[in-house]
Formats: structure tokens, sequence, C-alpha cells
């Protein structure tokens, strides 16, 4: 195989560029397409074609011009209109060549004509009678070549003076002349049906020749003939299946072989013939298990062309009367495809499973983290297929979901394919249907990438496209806007804002006066009136009155964002001087190293201010504790032990998790949900099934068997895993039976939340003692995070007492040595992308200051010393089931220079103080 | 079924076009620009079918020249994918023994194998056999 293709490749640019046609009549040819191959531009094609087109033209119409050099100029002439230019002064010259020449020279005058006309034009007239002398001939090979062409192209209303010729060739002796023929009817059969009509029963002739190829020629019509009436060949089915057994059995000819698979493409055929003739028909499909079972058996070599069979089988299997034991292993079939890390196989396995989730959605389920996969694929095409497989499940309950999935796609297929945009019209107007269509419900960051895509082009290259973007939307405003979503109002404001002044015969009065009447709308929200008002802002001076009429009218509005953007207009509009040094145009410079602040630090530094600390470096300092206010977990306790000091006549443990506290009316253990932390809001993440690392659930009281029962469908630990699980269970909701399905969805949506997570392992339960052991995991690194929760108890019914408790867990608990070979940690170092790098101490009182020092950070940190290498150590960690961490370190003098990376962009930061700190209290 | 054929090299320039469905002749060259700019674009380990406006391109690299293949939708592209191997592979067993260009010789072997959009041939000895007793006759 692989030196068939080295063959091929060294063969193939010598198809093109032989330089050992010695043949004078091919100079020209070899030199016209070496020309074309050192072309540098389009300019220099068009002189180099119109030059050698009048140099064709010249000698075809030169009476001494042999039918030898016709034949090279006609193949000129194919190569000129290959590239686009017309070169129809030669088309009759080819029906000339086809008149006259030698067999070479009417085989490329066929071929000219059939590359050059089409069916409808005239000149074709002019071939009929070639072709009915050629079909007469005694010489086969000229038969051969009319029958090609008739197949090819031939005037429809003529058919009648070549059918009787052409029906006489279906028995010819040779095998080629029939094969010909039976498709030269087929031809027929294509451009005008009533006229073959009469001769059904030699097509059946040709289905029982005696050559394969012949047979295989008849297919093409009867899968026409099928796809039209199916009741008609209900007969046919047995002869179909013979044959195919036949081929499945190697009963042809070696030379039938594709890398030893029996005539693949036949088979291909005979599948799809059989699915048309088998489907909603259960006695016919009853005739064909037997053999679509053995074409599912035999594809097992492992060859891109048995997938192609098998997906044809798979496809059949289910189009036909269903049967069980088939369906089954058609199933299996597709797994192997959607599975396979081959990416063509893949791509053919999501194809097939969106043929047949429209006869058994349940099979989608089977696939379903396949699918979650093949939605976020890099590749297009992948990504593609798999909305369109989604879309085939579309049910009442996952609609939502898979709307908003297509509509993420449908704004990004045209940024994404802008490169390929016929030009800017179209790309903005496919961007305004999307926008409005897709609305509010696309996601923040669709018109973003819209806008910053406008805006980063070059100032003359993208010109061209914000110009059309301003005028498409100034059309678009002066229509009825009140159904428009307000994205695309925020866009349309933001663009005309941010360009209006790049159109010279935009009238600004107009701009300004459409934005305005887009805020006296109701239906327009306080947010996009903001963005409104900033594009009015920056639309250039001059028109002060209509600016100041805008402020005057909305400083009396309710809204305070308003009134004091209405102020800032009114100052704007009013010194230019301040305008001028406020709105610098284009200016989209942000000073990152905050230089400007520059003057102001040193002053303080002077006057004893201390030095600026990154965040993660200042925590022991804070005299303040701000820790209740950080993080909160529900029910996230890593032990909690119950003694008995009430005497509590009931006691049992429940857990938000357990998705049934309100039956419990004994102890509960609740958690505080907490949603402003010291930095503000904390970002409300759903919960996710719960991720037991080290399971030791051995005692399960009844109360906490359902929570188990309904743990152990356990999706696997990793955020990202999770977020795809209840992706997953949002998706492929509705589908088939479901219990497992709806099980996920119900995990995911008790209320968990902030950075860590957990489960209850497991509690023991004594007459007056209860012990909860709870696995926590944190997904989100953090310095210090508190814990707090409540234990209710009743010491009588109906009188519920409630203790608070609290604890301080910190990353360095979470964290857990990496064991990993050297080898591992270099591929797996190059394979991240968030570092840090920093220096720390090294402690010096020992013999080996590095070992000494990478031993006190394993102690106090649990690492994994990977390695150490002369003055470099590696060390590795991860959180408990959580992203990993590298640490490379280097004596550096007397420091030591540590450089940190993770998938995680926080995690360095913590580890690294963490470290800081181990070093500085040993 | 089959719309077009085409073998194109990296610079984008038109090797062998053949269409099975009339398109014309004005809007060829840009179809076959957009269709290049296609496959190129994608990366190596991406799949070899790639949507483009109706079609569905179907398409295979040798060294500097693309093979692409414009389908419908319902053709099985992995199939097509193989028969533009078989394609390679008589062109390969032709052309080796004689390496000499023709671009008509390249269309004969295609027309054997593709016609109005079908695969009707893909015995390597059958599909030869038309052009290899011409040019027997071509010698005598």
């Amino acid at each position: 195989m692989s030196d068939v293709v080295e063959k091929t490749l060294t063969a193939l640019p010598g198809l093109f560029e032989s330089q050992t046609g010695a043949a004078k009549i091919t100079n020209r040819l070899r030199q016209l397409i070496k020309s074309i191959t050192e072309l540098t531009s389009k300019h220099e094609e068009e002189n180099l074609i119109k030059r050698e087109l009048s140099a064709i033209k010249e000698q075809v119409s030169s009476p001494n011009t042999t039918m030898k050099q016709m034949r090279e100029i006609m193949v000129r002439a194919m190569y000129c209109e290959m590239l686009g230019y017309d070169a129809s002064f030669t088309y009759i010259h080819a029906i000339k060549l086809a008149q006259q020449g030698g067999v070479l020279e009417k085989r490329v005058g066929y071929l000219a004509v059939s590359l050059f006309l089409n069916e409808g034009h005239e000149l074709l007239l002019l071939l009929v009678n070639t072709v009915l002398k050629d079909l007469q001939s005694t010489n086969l090979i000229e038969v051969c070549m009319a029958l090609t062409v008739v197949a090819q192209v031939f005037p429809k209303d003529m058919i009648p003076a070549v059918l009787p010729l052409v029906e006489d060739k279906l028995s010819h002796p040779k095998e080629i002349i029939r094969r010909k023929a039976v498709l030269a009817l087929y031809k027929f059969y294509l451009i005008a049906p009533n006229q073959v009509q009469h001769i059904h029963a030699k097509f059946c002739k040709a289905l029982s020749d005696k050559d394969p190829g012949v047979m295989a020629s008849s297919l093409h019509i009867y899968l026409q003939l099928i796809r039209e009436s199916p009741d008609s060949y209900k007969d046919l089915t047995g002869s179909f299946v013979t044959i195919l057994k036949q081929v499945l059995g190697g009963k042809l000819p070696v030379d039938f072989n594709y890398h030893s698979v029996p005539a693949p493409w036949l088979q291909i055929q005979l599948l799809r013939i059989l699915s048309l003739l088998g489907k909603e028909d259960q006695s016919t499909s009853e005739l064909m298990y037997e053999v679509l079972d053995e074409s599912l058996r035999r594809a097992e070599m492992n060859h891109n062309i048995t997938y192609a069979i098998l997906y044809e089988c798979v496809k059949a299997v289910y189009t036909i009367h269903p049967k069980a034991e088939l369906l089954e292993k058609a199933a299996r079939c597709i797994g192997n495809f959607v599975l396979s890390p081959k990416i063509n196989l893949k791509y053919l396995g999501l194809k097939a499973l969106t043929y047949v989730v429209q006869h058994d959605a349940k099979l989608a389920l089977q696939h379903q983290m396949t699918i979650i996969e093949c939605l976020d694929h890099s590749d297009f095409t992948i990504k593609r297929e798999t909305l369109e497989l989604l879309f085939r499940i579309t049910n009442a309950q996952n609609v939502t979901v898979i709307v908003e999935k297509m509509l993420d796609f449908l704004c990004y297929v045209p940024i994404k394919t802008l490169t390929f945009a016929p030009d800017n019209s179209w790309f903005i107007q496919t961007m305004n249907d999307v926008f409005s269509i897709g609305g509010d419900l696309l996601q923040q960051d669709d018109p973003n990438n819209f806008l910053r895509l406008l805006a980063e082009g070059k100032p003359e290259e993208d010109d061209q496209l914000r110009l059309y973007a301003v005028e498409s939307y100034l059309t678009v405003l002066k229509g009825h806007t009140s159904h428009l979503p307000q994205c695309f109002l925020q866009v349309m404001s933001w663009v005309l804002g941010e360009y209006a002044h790049l159109q010279e015969s935009v009238d600004r009065r107009e701009v300004i006066r459409l934005l305005t009447q887009l805020l006296d709308q109701r239906s327009v929200s306080s947010e996009t009136r903001v963005w409104i008002l900033s594009a009015l802002t920056k639309i250039p001076e001059g028109q002060t009155d209509l600016i100041l009429d805008l402020a005057e009218s909305l400083s009396s509005s309710q809204d305070t964002v308003l009134r004091q953007q209405a102020q800032e207009l009114r100052h704007l509009s009013q010194d230019s001087q301040l305008r001028e040094w406020v709105l610098v145009e284009n200016s989209c410079a942000v000073d990152s190293s905050l230089s400007f602040l520059d003057g102001f630090v040193s002053e303080a530094l002077a006057a004893g201010a201390a030095p600026y600390k990154p965040p993660h470096q200042r925590q022991e300092e804070l005299s303040l504790n701000l820790e209740p206010y950080s993080f909160s977990l529900p029910v996230s306790l890593s032990s909690c032990s119950i003694t008995d000091r009430q005497s509590p006549t009931l006691l049992s443990v429940s857990s938000g998790l357990s998705g049934n506290s309100a039956e419990l009316s004994t102890l509960i253990l609740e958690g505080v949900k907490r949603v402003w932390g010291k930095d503000g809001y904390l970002p409300q993440k759903e919960a996710t099934a719960p991720p037991v690392d080290e399971p030791s659930a051995a005692v399960q009281p009844a109360s906490q068997q359902e929570a188990a029962e309904r743990i152990e469908p356990r999706p696997e630990p990793s955020t990202q895993n999770q977020d795809k699980q209840q992706l997953a269970s949002s998706l492929f909701v509705g589908l088939g039976v479901g219990s497992s399905v709806s099980l996920v969805r119900k995990l995911f949506y008790d209320g968990f939340t902030a950075s860590l997570r957990g489960n209850v392992m497991d509690c023991l339960e004594a007459r007056s003692t209860s012990v909860c052991h709870y696995a926590l995991l944190m997904d989100d690194p953090h310095t210090n995070v508190s814990l707090t929760g409540t234990v209710s108890y009743q010491t009588q019914p109906g009188h519920t007492n409630t203790l608070p408790f609290s604890g301080t867990l910190s990353t360095a608990d979470f964290i857990r040595p990496l064991v990993v070979t050297t080898e591992e940690y270099g591929k797996l170092w190059l394979s991240l992308s968030h570092d840090v790098k920093q220096n720390l101490k090294l402690l010096t009182d020992a013999g080996d200051p590095l070992r000494t020092t990478l031993n006190a950070l394993k102690d106090a940190l649990q690492l994994h010393v990977v390695d150490i290498i002369g003055s470099e150590g590696i060390v590795a960690c991860r959180l408990l089931s959580g992203a990993p961490c590298l640490l490379h370190c280097r004596v550096n003098g007397a420091a030591l220079a540590m450089w940190l990376r993770s998938p995680h962009p926080a995690l360095p930061d913590f580890i690294l103080y963490h470290c800081q700190r181990a070093l500085a209290h040993h | 079924m089959i719309k077009f054929l085409l073998m194109v090299n990296k610079q984008g320039q038109t090797r062998l076009s053949r269409y099975y469905e009339q398109v014309e002749l004005g809007k060829r060259a840009s179809l076959e620009a957009d269709v290049v700019r296609g496959c190129l674009a994608r990366r190596k380990e991406e799949c070899s079918f790639v949507e483009f406006k109706d079609y569905k391109l179907v398409y295979r690299q040798y060294a500097a020249l693309f093979i692409v293949v414009g389908i419908t939708e319902n053709e099985n592209e992995l199939s097509i994918y193989e028969l533009v191997h078989n394609f390679v592979e008589v062109l390969d067993k032709y052309f080796s023994r004689v390496i000499m260009f023709s671009l008509d010789k390249v269309h004969i072997i295609l027309d054997e194998m593709i016609l109005n959009g079908h695969i009707v041939e893909t015995n390597k000895t059958r599909i030869l056999a038309p052009l290899l007793a011409l040019d027997k006759m071509a010698e005598s």
C-alpha cells in the first residue's frame, strides 16, 4: 500500500510537468502548461490565455492544420476553458475532429465535445451522424467511444435515431460494449424515460448477464427505478440478495477487489437497493436479513472501504423492517465508528447515528458523551454533523438547550467563515439575520466577537466592511425597530457611534435622529439606552442643538445612569476642548502597566507606605478576618462528629445531597448559601454530581440508602467532564427510558455552590452519637476556605435545636502528590499553559540546600519530588481529583527559583503561596 | 451523486476539472478557488470532508496536489474518499509506464470510472482497457 502511494506520488507531478514528451505535437501544449505553472498573478494568466486563444484561433482556421495538430490544439482549448476562459470558437472544430479524425483524434474530439457542450447545445445535432456511423463501425474502439459520448451528452430529440442501435449492443459479445450500452440506456432513461419504457425486459437481461460489470451497470438503472416505485420490483429482491451473497463470498474475479475487499462499490450499490426494497415491508425484509447479517460480519478488515460498506449496511438495517438481533449488531458497529480515533470514521459514525436516531432515539443515549465531545470539536465538519444529530433528537424537554447550541453555532459560522465570505455585504447581511433571528438568545460573546472583528481590522482594509455596516444599519433603523432584539440594537449603536463618520454622505443629524428615536421606544432596555447614549457621545460635534435637546429631555429621567450620561453629554457637547481630550479618535490604547500612577506610588512610598503585594501574599497580614464572607458551603463537612450533650432522643443525619431532607424531622445539617464574597458577587456554579475519590462507604444507614443509590452512576470526576455530563443530561432528556438520565439531572440541580463540593461518605450511628464523614473536593483553589454549617437536632419531637459550627480549610489540605516519571513530567510540562515564576527562600542550614528545601516542602505540602538533577529539582502535585501543578525548582544563588505550571490559571499562585509559607515557618 | 471532480495544486491552479452537473463557465473559476481555499484551510487532523454550499467536499492530498470531489448529502463520503485513491492508483498504473503529460488521457480514464455523477467502473484492468487499446492503435 505504502509503496503504491509512493509510486503514485512520484508519478503524479509527472502527469502535468513531464519533460520527456518528445513528440513535437505536444510541444505547444507543454509550453502552455509550463507557463501556466509559472504564473504569479491573475493578470498574467489573463494575458497568457488571451495570447494562447488567439494563437489557437489562427491555427484552427488554417487549412494546413492536420488532424494530429488539431488534437493537440483541442487539448489546449480544453485547458483554456478549464481555467475559465471562453473558447467557444473551437467547439465546431471539436465536432469536426470527432467526425474526421483517426481513433485517437476521434476520442479527443468526443472528449472535447463532452467537456464543452451541454445537453441542450445546438451544435450537438451535428454530432448525431458521426455517432450513428461510429455505432455501426466494425472497429470496437469506435463503437465504444460513441457509446460513451451518447451516455454523456446527446440531444434528447435524437434518441429515437440511435436507440435501436444501442439496444442491439445489449447482446454484443464483448462485455465492454454491453456495459456501455446499458449505461447509455440509463442516460436515456434519465432524460427521456418514456423513450425506453419498452425495454425494461432488456434491463432484466442485463441484470442477469454473466459478466459482473454488465450486471453492475444495470444496478444504476434499477436503483433509479426502485427509488421511483419500489413495489414494482419486489420480485427482484431474491436476485439482488443472491448477487450480494456471491460478491461477499468472493465469487467475482480478483481484479474486482479493491485492497482485498471484493467489489466494494458494487456492495454499496446493492445495499442501497436492498434498503429501498425492504423499507416498510416485512416479508421482503425477511429475505435479506441473512445477507445483511453476513455483510456486517464480513466487514472485519480494518480498511476505510470496509467501513464505507458497513455504514451503508447499518443504514440498510435501520431502514428495512426491524429485526432486533440485526439492530443490536448494527448499533455495536456504530459504536466502533463513533469511538474511532480516526476522524473520518468518527464523522461517518456521527452521520450513521444521525440517520438511525430517527428510527430509535435511544441510540443517542449510548453515545451521549461522545456527542458532547463532538459538539465542542475543533473540526467544523464534526461540529456541524453533531448539530444535525441533535436536531433529530429534539423534543419538548431538550429543545431549549439544543436551540441554544444551534444559535451558538449560527453565530460562530459567519464569524469563523469570514475568510470565505464572498463579499462584505453578504457578511453584514448574514450577521444582521443572525442578530435579528437569534437575538437575545445569543451569548454575549457573539456580538462582542463581531464588534471586535470590526474594530480590529486595519483601517484601510476593513473600512469597506465598516462602511457597509453603517449603511446597512441606517437602513435597518429607518424601518420598524420595535421588534429588534436588544443585542442587535446595541451592536448597531456601537457601530454607528464608532464609524458613522467614515461615511461622508451620511447626514449626522440623521444618525442622531435615528438613535434618539430609539431612546423614546418603550421596548428598549435601559442597558441598550446606555449603549445608545455612548454612541451619541461619540458622534463628532457640530450638532450641539440636537444633543442639548436630548440632554435636556433626559435630565428628568428616573434612571440615574441615564441622567448622568445626559449630563456628560451636555458638558461634552459644550466644551470642545474637553471633548477632544476625552474622545480621541480611534484610541483604544490601554496602559496596562498603569505607568500614569508611578508618581503617585513613589510619593506614597516616600511617605512610608508599604510596597504593593499581590493578594496571595497578603493573606496572613490581614488583621481583619474576612473569611466568613468568603465562601458558602451548603453541606460540606470534612468530618463532623456530634457528641451527645443534649441527649437527643432521635438522631440521624441528612445532607442537602440526599434531596429529601424535608422528610427528615430529626437532625438536619444545613448549609448557608452565600452569594457575596469579599471580591463581590460569587458566581454560582451549578452543582455537579458527587465525585468521591476514595470511597469508603461501608455503612449506610437507612436514611442514606437513597442517596447512596443515586450516587451509583458516578460521572468522571473532572470538572470539565461534569460540565459535559450536565450538558448531556439536558440534551438527552426525554429520550428512551431515561431513568439514568433523569437521575443525573437531579443530582446536578440539588443546589451545591461555590468552589468546594462533596458528599456524605458514610454515617455511623450509635444510640447517642452520630459520626458523619464527608468527602470534599476543591474545584477552584483559594488560599483559605471557611466551612460553616449547622447541626439541627431534636431533643423532643417538634422542638428543634440548632448548633452552628465553622472551620477553615486551605488549598494545602487539598494538595496531593502527583506521581509521574521524569519523562511524563516533561510531556505534561509542555502541555500546560498557566505559569508563575518566583524566587523563594532556600533552606541553607543543611548540606544539600536544594534537597533539604524540597523535602521540607514535601513534608509540609504532600508534594511528589520527581527528580533532582544537579542544581535543579522537579516536583509534581495536584488538587485532589483536580488539576495538576508542576514545579520546577532551581538553585539561584541564595534563593530557590521556582517556576510553576498548571492547566488551572490560579493554582500556581496558591501553591506558591503555601510553599512560601511552609518555608517561612520552617 | 458526484457533482464534480477537481485536481488542484496548492497554489490553487486547476489541473483538471470535470463537472457532472452544469455549471456556467464564468462561475467555475471562483467556485474552484473557493473549493481550494476551503480545503487548504483545514488542518491535517481534521476529517477529509467539508461542507461547501449545497455540496459536501471530499478531498485527498497527494504531495502538492489536491483531488477534491463535490458530492451530494446522500452520498457515502468514505466510499468517495476511497474512490479517489482508486483513481490515483489507476493513474499510477498507467502513467508509471509511460510518463507523459496528457490532460486528455486523464480525462479518458476518469470517464471510464465516473459517468453522469455515478461510479460506473472501479476495476482497474477494465478502466484502462479502452485507453490501452487506443494507444496500441496509435502505435501501429
